[in-house]
């Protein structure tokens, strides 16, 4: 188990700035995830932890060592791929045993440190066969169980369920989590998948343009962007923002309902909600529309509940409200948060 | 493919599959039907036009056979042949590996115009080349040695391998490698442990292709040797067993069956990756 810190780390391939002076500091046992749309730089800050790609600038440490000039092999990490990257020419036993041989670990004690590897994953029984005979979710298992079975410092984890269907990767993330608290190594988790960020992450990194633009629990990122890149990735539909005069306004999709639905009338601010088009998903209806009287140019989404009987006809005008402290304020120039600032009438 | 099994399976689909199957069969294999049987006939049966030439007309003979090995030195070059083609081989993969290996991973445009370039060299045909050559092995005093063909070989199967083995390096994905030097390997290790077993098929490849090259090689054979003990195959055949008009027909094809068959052979075992050897890389 590892503390991981990052100072003003910096790649550059050419003029094109990968990550651009990132400063992060990991805590022991911690379960990070670096979130971000393709080429913000995740993979590749992942990549210079791991030692994979050499850093234009900065420092890493791992346990409070520097480990800018160590190569990958003498960081004590694991990591797991992508595309899980077994070894197809060998056995899914010498897969796994293959990190102890390469170090050199004992060799009396390899077969029962592959066996309780595979059996942390129930794979046991898949052992003699190749990686090209195993399902997509069983090679994964078998690319974890490589993983952990040199019991690293640190893990790293690449994407590591983007290759499997939809009702496995909830299975495998719900899995992998379990796993994470139980052996409790530090880990850092690359992703472009919300659900996967905030379901996983004891901290989430949004990152876009090589730079971090937030760090904090799911629920900080989630409830309080600190910009408009960060409310707009997150959250699907994503926040709502409105371009006024004087700054831009967000609000959760799912946050804005019919003034009725509001358990307390409370605090809220009703405005006068114009729907275009429904959208019935089963769990969730959205509505598409705009704020009649306030942004009547912006479009809107709205997702209402299923729990919320009512009808909706597309052209009519409706009365909806959001709590006042839902509504978050972003400059118009900068995108960072600002003070609030009223667009609305008190009652 | 169960929906189509009917028509593949239908009468006149079968005749028409068996009859190309077949016509391919007898082109692959009449060369060497032609070779056993024309070295185990009598002179007399093989000059004579009236016969039929795809039958023994006349009880076979050994005759021939002995003649060639009793009457050359034909032992003698075929140890040559193969005593040349392993160091030629041995000298390739230890140059178009890294070679190759490097090509494939040079990121960019690079990669493949290096690639393209070392691949134009083969192309430089050998009858323009050897007179070069021959001064660069008169220099370094290796005339009528067997070692100057040592020399003088891998200059077109080092490009032409490493192009090759760069198609196969090309679809290893970098994160194995990746993996194994996390795992705690360097990456020269990750190479050897990973990388080369992984391309097993194109080593194949290289190890069969360099050495067919060689044992077929003619022109620098012919120039920069000259004693009939250091000939190769592809040279003491046709100098011993043509002589002036008088062709050693049974002979030569005894000479020939004898060295083409192993590596018709191997060619056989290997022919799935041999093929894929060469349509690496052309599809994605």
């Amino acid at each position: 188990m590892a503390t991981v810190t990052v100072r003003q780390l910096e790649k550059r391939f050419g003029d094109v700035h990968a990550v651009d002076g990132i400063d992060l500091s990991i805590q022991e046992g911690e379960f990070l995830v670096l979130l971000g749309p393709s080429g913000c730089g995740k993979t590749t800050l992942l990549r210079m932890i791991a030692g994979l790609e050499r850093q234009t600038r900065g420092d890493i440490l791992i346990g409070g060592q520097v480990v800018n000039d160590l190569p990958p092999r003498a960081r004590k990490i694991a990591m797991v791929f992508q595309s899980y990257a077994l070894y197809p020419h060998m056995s899914v036993y010498d897969n796994i045993a293959f990190p102890l041989k390469a170090q050199g670990v004992e060799k009396r004690s390899i077969p029962e440190r592959v066996e309780r590897a595979a059996a942390m994953f129930g794979i046991e029984r898949f052992l003699k066969r190749k990686p090209r005979e195993l399902s997509g979710g069983e090679r994964q298992r078998v690319a974890l169980a490589r993983a952990v079975v040199r019991e690293p410092s640190l893990f790293l984890l690449d994407e590591p369920l983007s290759n499997l269907d939809a009702k496995l990767r909830t299975l495998a993330r719900d899995e992998l989590k379990q796993f994470q608290r139980r052996i409790g190594t530090t880990t850092i988790y690359v992703t472009h998948d919300q659900i996967e960020a905030m379901g996983l992450g004891d901290r989430i990194v949004v990152m876009s343009g090589g730079k971090v633009r937030q760090v904090g629990s799911p629920q900080e990122v989630y409830d309080e962007p600190e910009d408009t890149f960060v409310a707009g990735f997150l959250g699907s539909p994503p926040m709502n923002l409105l371009r006024g005069d004087n700054c831009t306004v967000g609000f959760r999709p799912e946050r804005f309902l019919p003034l009725l639905a509001h358990e307390s009338q409370e605090g809220l601010v009703p405005l006068w909600f114009r729907i275009d088009r429904v959208e019935d998903l089963g769990s969730a209806r959205l509505l598409y529309g705009s704020l009649h009287d306030t942004f009547p140019n912006e479009k809107v989404i709205v997702s209402v509940p299923f729990t919320v009987h009512m009808d909706f006809t597309p052209g009519e005008v409706y009365e909806f409200a959001v709590k006042e402290k839902e509504i978050k304020f972003f400059d118009k120039e900068t995108g960072r948060r600002t003070e609030p600032r009223p667009f609305w009438v008190r009652r | 493919m169960s929906a189509k099994r009917g028509t593949v399976t239908s009468p006149a689909w079968r005749v028409v599959h068996f009859g190309a199957i077949s016509a391919f069969v007898l082109f692959a294999a009449f060369p060497f039907f032609w070779m056993v049987i024309s070295a185990f006939k009598q002179t007399l049966d093989l000059m004579n036009p009236n016969n039929n030439p795809f039958v023994f007309n006349l009880p076979p003979t050994m005759v021939q056979v002995k003649m060639l090995f009793e009457g050359t030195e034909y032992t003698k070059w075929l140890w040559n042949t193969a005593w040349v083609g392993i160091l030629v081989v041995i000298i390739t993969l230890l140059l178009a590996v890294p070679l190759g290996y490097g090509l494939a991973r040079l990121s960019g445009k690079t990669g493949e115009r290096l690639g393209i370039m070392i691949f134009l060299t083969y192309l430089v045909p050998p009858t323009i080349l050897f007179i070069p050559l021959s001064r660069v092995i008169s220099y370094l005093g290796l005339t009528d040695s067997l070692w100057s063909l040592v020399v003088v070989y891998p200059s077109f199967t080092v490009p032409f391998c490493a192009w090759l083995l760069m198609g196969f390096f090309k679809v290893i994905p970098p994160d194995i490698e990746e993996a194994a030097m996390i795992d705690g390997l360097s990456r020269f290790g990750a190479f050897v442990r990973v990388v080369l077993p992984v391309s097993i098929a194109g080593l194949l490849t290289t190890i069969i292709f360099s050495f067919t090259l060689v044992t077929q090689e003619f022109v620098y054979a012919l120039t920069f040797i000259s004693s009939s003990s250091k000939f190769t195959v592809s040279v003491g055949v046709p100098t011993f067993l043509v002589r002036g008009d008088v062709y050693f027909w049974g002979s030569m094809m005894a000479a020939c069956f004898i060295a083409s068959f192993p590596i018709a052979v191997l060619y056989n075992f290997f022919v799935d990756r041999f093929i894929a050897g060469f349509t690496v890389g052309a599809v994605k």
